[in-house]
């Protein structure tokens, strides 16, 4: 186990220097750093001594570690248009996001285990079946659009919701949290339900075809044999290994649904690190946009890694067929 | 004829003719597939042609509405283009865009899947990390750090011109490790088969082998994950032509259509919108529809996530 844990850990420090090196390719290629801290009315040799004193006459693998020291310390730069370190823009932004994801990730959660579960142990009941032709539906019909249809009904048309924004903020420390007000749950109440639109079908099928499959195995069948409960056989025996396969597909789908933030947040003007993402493309704001994809993927790395290492713990397999 | 025949007698066209969803979909995507390429003789207007453009007929609502004109079946956009000619153009380079998007990723995924899986090694175990990596980042999220960064190189007026090429680029660049996991995960079943053994004993050239012997066994999962790939990159490029990554307005997509619209809904202008929207639910669908019905028959263990 502990060499497994060094292994994928190893793994995820490589992802996270390449990461870096586009990060750093990013920053070389997009905008020009004097131009935009200076200004248009400075002269050519003030400019030219500023380059230099910025360093960025330096051959690139110079440059390159730079960068790198400074990322690893917690600075990605001063992005153009905040005139801020990137990193404190990040963090600031990152909350919106982060609560967007929880409140979706719960909505996902209390509806595809119940539906899942019931489809896969009554397949031809009535119910199952519609459920298993929406869902093909609700997987065709794309975040933003739903999201757009939302504001249309709810916001336009009868004027029940919110359209954009985040509605009132209370502070806890440097968290700014739209949970604790009844108006901050209902400016997210849209923007979580259309994140979760895309993703709730998915994983109902997900859990629906591996609790099939469970119900066919040969220990659910000395299970009914032996006279136990229905509800013990389904919840307790059935249920449990159903789960397995759910983390980790789960924590494939966390990178998938960051990505479909950046759509929803567009549509709400939803002040997170999506929205943000977006106007740092643009205005060209580099720094921003490296500060953005290293913190997109960190996080990512970092899920994906955990994920890992849980299903490791679980399940002994995997470790063993990653030896070889 | 003889191919016809044996195409009769397979289970293919059992399973099909007995599948009514199957029929209506692929009616409704032949339709739609026939609407984009003929679509300079069936859409009533050229969009891309500033003379039939009007910008005081902007913004006119379908003809079934109170202010619509019969001249507009669908109304028309903000600039004054006929909503529905511009819908059927818009699907057309939709259409293009996924179709084109797969055939790069098809070749980009199934040559790393077939050559990776067969030799193993240091190869393979290479590009199943990458494709690893790539895909818990998504695809999405792949597709739009790659337009964003690039449209921030090369400018929004260039982008603009090379935006077909570039989004197929794109989207199959960001897709292939789904093929690559597909095919490498057949190949490795079928590597240990005793026509392989007989094939290289044989004398055979490995690439031979790949291309040859195990190549044609490995075609029924590239064929139901085709079917799903376009409907994704269909929708991936309608994602990006919304975020303003994609194709630029005067020659729109069915998603950066979707994106002009919606800086007109809250002034009330839903079909700007929602037209080019239902028209993009309903080609998705019916390519998702055939997709899940090509699964149910072939049964292949598609690669799971």
């Amino acid at each position: 186990m502990i060499a497994f844990m060094i292994r994928r850990l190893f793994q995820a420090l490589i992802v996270i220097f390449i990461i870096s090196v586009i990060g750093f390719a990013i920053k070389q290629s997009v905008g020009d750093p004097v131009r935009e801290l200076t200004g248009i009315s400075v002269s050519e040799e003030e400019r030219d001594e500023f380059r230099e004193k910025l360093g960025l006459n330096d051959p690139w693998y110079v440059q390159y570690g730079r960068f790198f020291g400074d990322a690893i310390q917690g600075d990605l730069g001063t992005s153009f248009f905040y005139k801020r370190p990137a990193t404190e823009v990040i963090l600031e932004k990152a909350p919106a996001t982060l609560e967007l994801v929880l409140v979706s990730s719960l909505i996902i959660l209390f509806f595809s285990v119940p539906l899942g579960v019931f489809s896969a142990i009554k397949p031809d009941s009535l119910f199952s079946r519609a459920l298993m032709g929406s869902s093909i539906v609700g997987v065709s019909i794309p975040v933003f659009l739903t999201a757009i249809m939302m504001v249309y009904l709810f916001s336009i048309k009868l004027g029940w919701l919110p359209s954009f924004g985040r509605g009132e903020l209370v502070m806890l420390g440097g968290w700014g949290t739209g949970l604790l007000t009844v108006d901050g749950w209902l400016h997210i109440l849209m923007p979580s339900i259309a994140l979760s639109s895309i993703m709730l079908p998915l994983f109902i099928r997900l859990i629906r075809s591996e609790m099939m499959e469970v119900l066919e195995s040969e220990y659910i069948k000395y299970a009914w044999a032996k006279g136990l409960s229905h509800r013990r056989v389904w919840f307790v025996h059935a249920f449990k290994n159903t789960l397995l396969p759910v983390i980790t597909v789960g924590g494939v789908q966390l990178g998938v649904t960051i990505a479909f933030t950046i759509l929803t947040e567009t549509v709400f003007q939803w002040q997170g690190l999506g929205f943000m993402f977006m106007e740092a493309v643009e205005r060209s704001d580099a720094p921003l946009l490296v500060a953005y994809l290293m913190f997109v993927g960190i996080v990512m790395v970092g899920v994906n890694t955990i994920v890992d290492l849980i299903y490791g713990l679980v399940n002994p397999t995997i470790r063993i067929a990653g030896v070889k | 004829m003889n191919r016809l025949d044996k195409f009769r007698e397979s289970f293919l066209w059992y399973s099909f003719k007995r599948d009514k969803v199957a029929i209506a979909s692929l009616i409704v995507l032949m339709v739609l597939v026939l609407a984009a390429i003929f679509a300079p003789l069936i859409a009533p207007y050229n969009p891309y042609d500033p003379e039939m453009i009007d910008i005081m007929n902007s913004e006119i609502p379908p003809a079934w509405e109170e202010e619509g004109v019969a001249e507009f079946l669908l109304g028309t956009d903000s600039q004054g283009r006929d909503m529905l000619s511009t819908m059927i153009y818009g699907m057309r380079i939709s259409i293009i865009i996924g179709l084109g998007a797969v055939a790069l990723q098809a070749i980009l995924g199934v040559l790393i899947g077939l050559f990776a899986g067969y030799h193993g090694g240091r190869l393979d175990a290479f590009f199943m990390r990458a494709a690893d990596v790539q895909l818990s980042f998504s695809y999405l999220m792949v597709a739009i750090f790659m337009s964003a960064i690039l449209q921030a190189v090369v400018g929004v007026a260039k982008f603009g011109e090379i935006a077909i090429p570039f989004l197929v680029l794109v989207i199959g660049l960001s897709q292939w490790p789904q093929y690559a996991r597909t095919v490498r995960a057949s190949v490795l079943a079928e590597r240990k088969k005793e026509y392989v053994e007989a094939a290289r004993v044989a004398g055979f050239t490995s690439s031979r082998i790949i291309l040859d012997q195990i190549f044609p066994n490995t075609l029924s999962p590239i064929l139901v994950l085709s079917t799903i790939q376009v409907a994704n990159a269909v929708m991936s490029e309608a994602a990006l032509s919304f975020l303003g990554l994609g194709m630029p307005i005067d020659r729109p997509s069915l998603g950066s259509l979707i994106n002009s619209g919606f800086e007109l809904i809250f002034s009330g202008a839903w079909w700007i919108t929602a037209l080019p929207g239902l028209l993009l639910v309903i080609l998705v669908l019916s390519i998702n529809m055939l997709g899940d019905f090509l699964r149910d028959v072939f049964n292949p263990k598609l690669y799971k996530g």
